[in-house]
């Protein structure tokens, strides 16, 4: 069941929806994941694809600010090499970052003007917009939200955001009255259409998107030759952005189970003596 | 220390410092201290606080350590904590979940309490020291959801905060003074960092009172009888050390299922969101912990009246010694009492079922129901109140009177003899394990 409304839904849809809402939404697609489940892991070519997914498309409007390049090249990561154990050595972690398309602004050390510098491992993904209100600005009001904590952020996390990308867009329902300008229906956006719904019928579950639809068949291509159907590109996009929010995801199962089997040994063994210490006292 | 102490210094070291300072005389009185035999599963929950204390307590220095308690920088150091620090994320999330593995503790340790009378003569100072951990432990954790300052941080902080601009007359001062200013914002973090530091070492110093005060009538027991002789008791260490330390085991499997697979089933996706104070999330809910109390706030449709409640149903719990007039101490030999507490039980737990959904949600989907007063008959507000009669009138009414018109079930002579008629000692016996109560 849904619980929340989006902070950007929050701020956009304040105007015509009033503020405790109870949002709808269709419900969402699990196309099962290779990291669900107690001993699920990410699937590293997945997250590169994912990375190249998020590189090509979604950097356009939407920034990484916690992740730094090295990020990609720790265990687990999408570019994770065991010969480079500090991933600032990583050539593909170094060349992702020498190469990405927007340079980082910085000031000269000599004589302190403003300048822009190629990045390096350091540093974060230089974001698409300076500040919020050139992000607005670009976005019809909308605000892009930083992806990083993205798939945490969402109930449903990876299935929120693969079927909001690859199957929430449908075309506006006839019933709507006065659809908003410049904004995309979509039925897994959490909203709450019921004050513009004339139609026959259930209020249509979700609501409208500031973000038009951003992948379609094979505008990002892979190198391993994987499918680049929208389907595809959203599953990918979605894991690496569930390995950017939760990146020790494959070390903490793998911990987990470890502690796990010794606490199941420990207690066997404190049980064991529990019954040899009582085993003479009638309780 | 109940009984007189059988340690004998056997060092020269030990006679020097035993008439200096009795440590380890404290120590060795506290391992030997005489424990009743008859003590089943529930009571190994005391223990497990113990250790849920010192793993929270633990974990929030090395936590306090990478934390920044600013208003701009507390997000990112949490996510700072989760990403970069080493093991940031296993110390986090033992800390998160570990709250809420102690208040799972100590609701069953105080559901035990009430059961088997634990809180009555001579032992109602226990009781109210009790229930004050329980009070500083909801503060401590409320205090402790505010620091990330994520969405629900912030709002769960300005509701709860606003509570207390309800009461009367003071209420609006009140709200500024715990805010420091004219609205929950940086100045209200950083006071609730201080005090989420502090209130863990005043639990720690109530739970030595909590322990003194158990030590001086000594433990209850599932019959209720009190010791009558040596030879109902064994010395605490090696029997509960090893059945105390078996149960910690296994609720420590249960911890670890939650801090390595399950961490964030506890937590709000909100919360991954920065604070912001002009997008209100649509529905903001406190920790599962506090939900019984938030169902009956929002049951009454006065917000004066529901601070009132709130209070009131927390102050039951202090007022229990005083409410129960029984002389039989454990339910065991109180079928009805028995029966009312079980309800009492399912009631705490559809509460907290009911504070977790909005109150005109419908109650049964599908069913119509009516229009009774100001909300329709199915709905989770209706549930609420019902059950929130049901909780005051276990305090207020059932008790008290059950316990002068009840007549209790003949209870064993000692603690010893029962045991000898259970039938588990019979030699045929494949019958429940002895722990099991009766």
């Amino acid at each position: 069941m849904l619980r929340k409304l989006l902070a950007l839904a929050g701020l956009f849809a304040l105007a015509s929806v009033p503020a405790f809402a109870e949002t709808t939404q269709a419900p969402l697609k699990a196309p099962g994941w290779s990291f669900s489940g107690p001993f699920g892991m990410y699937d590293q070519a997945q997250l590169q694809r994912g990375f190249k997914v998020y590189s090509e498309v979604c950097s356009q409007c939407h920034s990484l600010n916690l992740i730094q390049f090295h990020n990609l090249g720790d265990p687990g990561g999408p570019f994770y090499n065991a010969k480079y154990p500090n991933p600032n050595e990583n050539p593909v972690v170094k060349a992702v970052a020498a190469g990405w398309p927007r340079q980082v602004p910085d000031i000269d050390a000599d004589t302190g003007d403003p300048i822009h510098r190629p990045a390096t491992t350091a540093d974060v993904p230089t974001p698409p917009f300076p500040n919020e209100p050139a992000a607005r600005a670009s976005n019809g009001g909308a605000l892009p939200p930083d992806m990083s904590l993205l798939a945490a952020a969402r109930e449903g996390g990876p299935n929120y955001i693969y079927s909001l990308v690859a199957y929430g867009y449908k075309p506006t329902p006839a019933g709507i009255t006065n659809p908003p300008p410049g904004k995309y229906y979509n039925e897994i956006y959490p909203g709450d259409l019921s004050s513009t719904w004339a139609g026959k019928g259930d209020v249509p579950p979700g609501g409208f998107i500031g973000m038009p639809p951003p992948l379609t068949n094979c505008k990002v291509t892979f190198d391993d030759g994987s499918p680049c159907d929208v389907d595809h590109e959203a599953k990918d996009v979605a894991a690496f952005l569930t390995w950017a929010s939760d990146p020790h995801m494959d070390q903490r199962k793998q911990t987990g189970s470890a502690v796990v089997i010794y606490l199941l040994i420990f207690s066997g063994l404190l049980y064991g003596s529990y019954r040899a210490i009582w085993k003479n006292v009638a309780h | 220390m109940s009984g007189p102490s059988t340690y004998e210094p056997k060092t020269a070291f030990e006679r020097w410092l035993d008439v200096r300072l009795p440590i380890v005389r404290f120590s060795a009185d506290l391992l030997d201290f005489p424990t009743p035999k008859n003590l089943n599963y529930w009571w190994t929950f005391g223990g497990i606080l113990a250790f849920c204390l010192i793993a929270q307590i633990v974990t929030g220095i090395i936590l306090a350590m990478h934390f920044d308690p600013s208003g701009a920088g507390a997000f990112n150091s949490v996510d700072h904590i989760m990403r970069d620090v080493n093991y940031g994320w296993l110390i986090r999330y033992i800390h998160t979940s570990g709250a809420s593995m102690f208040f799972v503790a100590v609701y069953i340790h105080i559901f035990r309490g009430i059961y088997y009378g634990s809180f009555k003569a001579p032992r109602e100072l226990l009781w109210l020291i009790g229930a004050t951990i329980y009070l500083v432990m909801m503060a401590t954790a409320f205090f402790g959801y505010v620091l990330p300052w994520g969405q629900m941080s912030f709002w769960g902080a300005k509701v709860i905060t606003s509570l207390f601009g309800a009461i009367p007359v003071i209420g609006p001062s009140l709200a500024t003074w715990l805010w420091g200013g004219f609205t929950v914002d940086a100045p209200t973090l950083n006071r609730f960092y201080s005090l989420h530091y502090l209130l863990p070492f005043v639990i720690a110093g109530l739970v030595a009172l909590h322990i003194w005060a158990l030590h001086v009538p000594g433990n209850n027991n599932p019959t209720g009888v009190n010791v009558k002789s040596q030879s109902d008791t064994l010395p605490f260490h090696p029997y509960y050390t090893v059945k105390d330390g078996f149960a910690a085991s296994v609720f420590a499997i249960m911890f670890a299922i939650f801090v390595f697979f399950l961490p964030t089933a506890l937590l709000s996706p909100d919360n991954s969101i920065p604070a912001n104070p002009i997008a209100t999330p649509a529905h903001i809910i406190p920790e599962w912990y506090l939900l019984p109390y938030y169902a009956i706030l929002r049951a009454v449709p006065d917000k004066v009246l529901g601070v009132f409640l709130m209070g009131a149903a927390i102050a039951c719990i202090f007022a229990l010694p005083w409410l129960d007039t029984s002389r039989a101490r454990s339910m065991r030999y109180r079928p009805q009492a028995k029966l009312y507490f079980f309800i009492f039980a399912a009631d705490c737990l559809l509460l907290g079922f009911c504070g977790a959904h909005e109150p005109d949600e419908q109650f049964i989907r599908g069913l119509a129901g009516f229009t009774l007063g100001d909300s329709n008959i199915n709905s989770f507000v209706w549930v609420s109140r019902v059950a929130a009669l049901y909780y005051f009138a276990y305090f207020v009414l059932i008790t008290p009177i059950l316990g002068l018109r009840e007549k209790p079930l003949p209870a064993p002579e000692s603690i010893s003899s029962p045991v000898l008629s259970h039938p588990a000692a019979a030699p045929t016996g494949a019958a429940a394990a002895p722990e099991k109560k009766g």
